[in-house]
């Protein structure tokens, strides 16, 4: 099966990191990143800028809206996602629990829907 | 209802209530789909009320319906071939049937309800659905009777139902037992969804269903199995709670007819008729805590195990060993820092010495505010009151506690006790309360 670990934190806590802090989350993803290469289990993933760096589209009435920032105003916001192979559902528990944000935000896990 | 029939429902019912898990498990085993395997078997139940009617019982049933169901979800699989994916799973199902006579079906088949167990006991389901879930496969209870159990309607609980299969699915929760090295931690659950059917149970109170003071008797029917099928799983090791869990059910549930007067009124522990318990099933709990304990590996279950078998095993109230009692409630302090057991640790304390040692450490809970509107904590400082004959402030207490429960049995008890200082503080007469 396919799975979407979407990893969401607190961009404030983020954004107050120093130097070192960010090399060494840096450095925690590379570790995870490799990790998961090696298990076979990675499909994709990528980090995502900030939510300042955002912006939201509709389209009403035939008009395109575009406003800054996400929609709705929540503590955590998604930072970035990994796109995952596994067996089954408590694989992806152990492989989500391993995602170095899980330490401070949370991971949520999507089954990818698989059109037949 | 012709009345030749009548029987054959009844022996249905009952194979139906005894072997659905086992069936179940292993059609889900086989067939990779709780719902699929759930209709498939409803449909094998349909064909058993006329072939068992006709020509009495298979030599045995629940093999007859393994079988029967199999190939019921074989049909349905055909008749809906759309499905690509299931394809592979048809062939595969296709090959193992032999089409055999089903008459001749095989003598056993592998019990899987520990696969079972550990899917509906998923954390990733909702823990009421985990509580629902467990009842209606591994137990066999039918959705109208869970409903009852847990006083939602029937519809809310089919749907209930309905999603936590679907969830199943589509998540991928494995059907498996989990790997050695994950397996205390997942029990921890399993006993979690047990403990708290037994408990939905016990608190269940007069005015409440008979369904729901039966859920004691199915939540110890479950563990039972549970700790079956752990005993018969190698790869599991020594599981000390799961035993433990079942000795506490034994040793609560042995006494459950001491626990209300004939009027429905509840009767606390010091004042129960002993020689109602049941000293069979007390007898059976201890032994079952004893072999657990010989493991040295202490857990929560374990513990109130034994603080019940040390109740129980007395005759009468004032012969307790409150000291060990108390040095056990310390001890699961350590590992279950609730507020509910810090309440039963400073009434064991005050037990074993003087109330007034356990109502200092009420009060420093008190100061914590977490047990402010638990009903139980100011009954239980009331006790201490009044044991102590600090009349004025048991009164007090037992008013708080009166205020904060809704359960007609309990405030019925401590009515009765209010009614009893009153009479302490007033001794001639209480004109001045009217």
């Amino acid at each position: 099966m396919r799975y979407m670990a979407l990893i969401y934190g607190d961009s404030a806590l983020q954004a107050a990191m120093n130097e070192a802090e960010l090399q060494a989350q840096m450095a925690a993803y590379n570790a995870f990143t490799e990790e998961l290469t090696r298990r076979g289990g990675r499909v994709g993933g990528e980090a995502l800028h900030p939510t300042t760096a955002a912006t939201t589209v509709r389209v009403r009435e035939g008009k395109v809206l575009t406003t800054d920032g996400p929609f709705a105003e929540t503590k955590e916001q998604l930072g970035g996602y990994y796109l995952l192979k596994c067996e089954n559902l408590d694989q992806a528990i152990e492989i989500a629990a391993m995602i170095p944000g899980a330490l401070t935000g949370s991971i949520e896990i999507r089954p990818i829907v698989e059109w037949e | 209802m012709n009345s030749e029939k009548q029987p054959i429902v009844q022996t249905i019912e009952h194979i139906y209530r005894q072997d659905a898990g086992r069936v179940l498990a292993t059609l889900i085993g086989s067939l990779g789909d709780f719902e699929l395997a759930q209709d498939a078997l409803q449909e094998a139940l349909i064909v058993a009320l006329e072939r068992w009617g006709q020509d009495g019982l298979p030599h045995n049933p629940a093999a007859w319906l393994v079988t029967t169901a199999r190939r019921k979800a074989i049909d349905k699989i055909r008749r809906n071939n759309v499905f690509s994916r299931k394809q592979t799973l048809l062939q595969t199902l296709v090959e193992t049937e032999t089409y055999e006579e089903i008459t001749s079906c095989p003598e056993t088949f592998p019990d899987e309800r520990l696969k079972l167990i550990f899917t509906c006991c998923h954390s990733a389901l909702g823990i009421e659905t985990q509580v629902a879930l467990t009842l209606h496969t591994v137990g066999g209870l039918t959705t109208p009777e869970v409903a009852r159990a847990f006083l939602v309607p029937e519809p809310t609980m089919a749907q209930r139902l309905v999603r936590a299969k679907r969830k199943i699915r589509e998540a991928g929760i494995p059907y498996v037992v989990p790997p050695p090295d994950k397996i205390a931690e997942r029990l921890e659950g399993v006993l979690a969804v047990l403990y708290l059917i037994f408990n939905a149970g016990y608190t269940a109170s007069l005015g409440d269903s008979l369904q729901r003071r039966e859920l004691c008797a199915e939540a110890i029917r479950l563990t039972r199995a549970l700790v079956m099928l752990l005993a018969q799983t190698p790869s599991s090791g020594e599981e000390p709670e799961a035993p433990g869990l079942l000795a506490l059910m034994l040793l609560h549930d042995a006494r459950h007819q001491a626990r209300t007067s004939p009027q429905g009124e509840l009767i606390l522990l010091d004042e129960q008729d002993r020689s109602l318990w049941d000293k069979n099933q007390i007898e059976e709990g201890v032994a079952i805590l004893e072999r657990a304990l010989k493991l040295h590996r202490p857990g929560v279950y374990q513990l109130q195990a034994a603080i019940s078998a040390l109740h129980c095993q007395v005759a009468r109230p004032e012969d307790t060993d409150w000291l060990q009692i108390s040095l056990l409630y310390h001890q699961l302090l350590k590992l279950n820092q609730s507020p509910v057991v810090q309440l039963n640790w400073a009434v064991a304390v005050a037990m074993a010495s003087e109330p007034a040692r356990g109502l200092v450490l009420l009060n420093e809970l008190d100061d914590k505010g977490s047990l402010k509107s638990y009903y139980l904590f100011h009954a239980a400082r009331a006790d201490l009151y009044r044991r102590a004959g600090d009349w004025q402030a048991a009164h007090a207490a037992y008013s708080q506690a009166l205020s904060l429960t809704q359960n007609v049995v309990e405030q019925t008890f401590l009515q009765k006790r209010l009614a009893e200082v009153q009479t302490k503080l007033f001794p001639g007469g209480n004109d001045s309360l009217r």
